[in-house]
């Protein structure tokens, strides 16, 4: 428990330094992401080391949404507005993003199966 | 009475007690949306929807709430990071498909930056409303910078991506079924490209290499959005 904390909260750090190098345009957790993961491929942290903790935290994650998520009240006023503007251009948008993702891996990948 | 009710005021903005409302509320969205199995209820929706008059009706502002729940949202971080575990269990997954996860995720990037930005200005928005809206797609500090960078507002920028981000979750797996998606990949990556870190929670409880695909794809939508937003602006 306190070894895969430590190894999480590590690789946030780094992650959030190199962010910080880079000029911030990328996030630190999403770097820290990417070298954890970096780190567990090459064989530099054993996966047992972070097994427990990882799984535990990525298991429920939407609950540390809710803070952020009750933030929408706050901000409710800035847009109230043009609300029809912001709720129609992002639902469609986002549902039509959706739908191009999924559709275009699973072409790929029908035909690869195809080749096969 | 008066004596009670600062009683009971000081105890209602504390740490424990606003942890525990949002626990609380938290686990009844999850009791609800197992009864009911209804898409649409959401844990983290009824959280909200619940935590929000609460707040109203007891007059606590938001600034106050969130510095009491503080906790919660750093674990934010860490569990993006945990991802990375969750990602190397799925190597398998990966291998042969990185090809086809970048022209997916770039196409996607592409229809949805190009879709918000022009049904928005369909019904009237201004140029800071339309930069602030073209990174909803993103993680929210990613979302934040893009919207500087282009005229937009930061505030505006984080109430977006919520929103994107809430809506994806819980519509993502519908439109999914619809339009009949089978691969566990494609879902995952659609998840995550499309509605970030709050997709990606939805798309692990609908399995581990959903869940996997989409916190990476949360990393590379984020990079490819990055490199498209310069060009966004000639929509405005």
């Amino acid at each position: 428990m306190i070894k895969g904390s430590f190894y999480i909260l590590l690789f946030y750090f780094l992650g959030e330094l190199i962010s910080k190098l880079i000029g911030g345009f990328i996030p630190g957790s999403v770097i820290g992401m990417i070298l954890l993961f970096l780190a567990l491929y090459t064989k530099v942290l054993k996966p047992d080391n972070v097994k427990a903790v990882a799984t535990n935290i990525t298991k429920n994650m939407a609950v540390f949404f809710v803070p952020v998520g009750v933030g929408l009240m706050a901000q409710f006023e800035l847009f109230s507005s043009s609300l029809l503007a912001v709720f129609i251009s992002i639902t469609a948008s986002t549902v039509l993003t959706i739908i191009t993702v999924a559709l275009v891996q699973e072409r790929f990948e029908k035909r690869k199966g195809l080749e096969k | 009475m008066n004596d009670f009710l600062e009683l009971m005021q000081s105890l209602v903005t504390t740490d424990v007690f606003l942890l525990c409302l949002v626990m609380g509320t938290f686990l009844l969205g999850i009791l609800i949306y197992k009864k009911t199995k209804i898409t649409l209820l959401q844990p983290l929706l009824i959280s909200i929807i619940i935590i929000i008059p609460f707040l109203k009706l007891t007059g606590i502002e938001y600034k106050t709430f969130f510095e009491h729940t503080k906790l919660l949202n750093f674990m934010l971080g860490p569990s993006v990071v945990a991802l990375g575990y969750v990602l190397y269990e799925q190597i398998e997954q990966i291998k042969g498909n990185v090809l086809s996860m970048l022209v997916a995720v770039l196409s996607g990037s592409v229809v949805g930056i190009v879709t918000v930005v022009l049904i928005a200005k369909l019904f009237g928005a201004d140029k800071v409303l339309l930069a602030s809206l073209a990174p909803k797609s993103v993680t929210t500090p990613i979302a934040i910078s893009l919207a500087e960078q282009s005229g937009g507002a930061p505030s505006l920028a984080v109430a977006f991506v919520v929103i994107c981000g809430v809506f994806g979750g819980v519509v993502g797996p519908i439109v999914l079924r619809k339009i009949g998606i089978k691969s566990k990949f494609a879902s995952g990556l659609a998840m995550g490209s499309a509605s970030h870190a709050l997709g990606t929670a939805r798309a692990m409880e609908m399995g581990a290499v959903e869940g996997a695909i989409s916190g990476l794809a949360i990393g590379v939508m984020g990079i490819i959005t990055s490199l498209l937003i310069p060009f966004a602006k000639y929509l405005f």
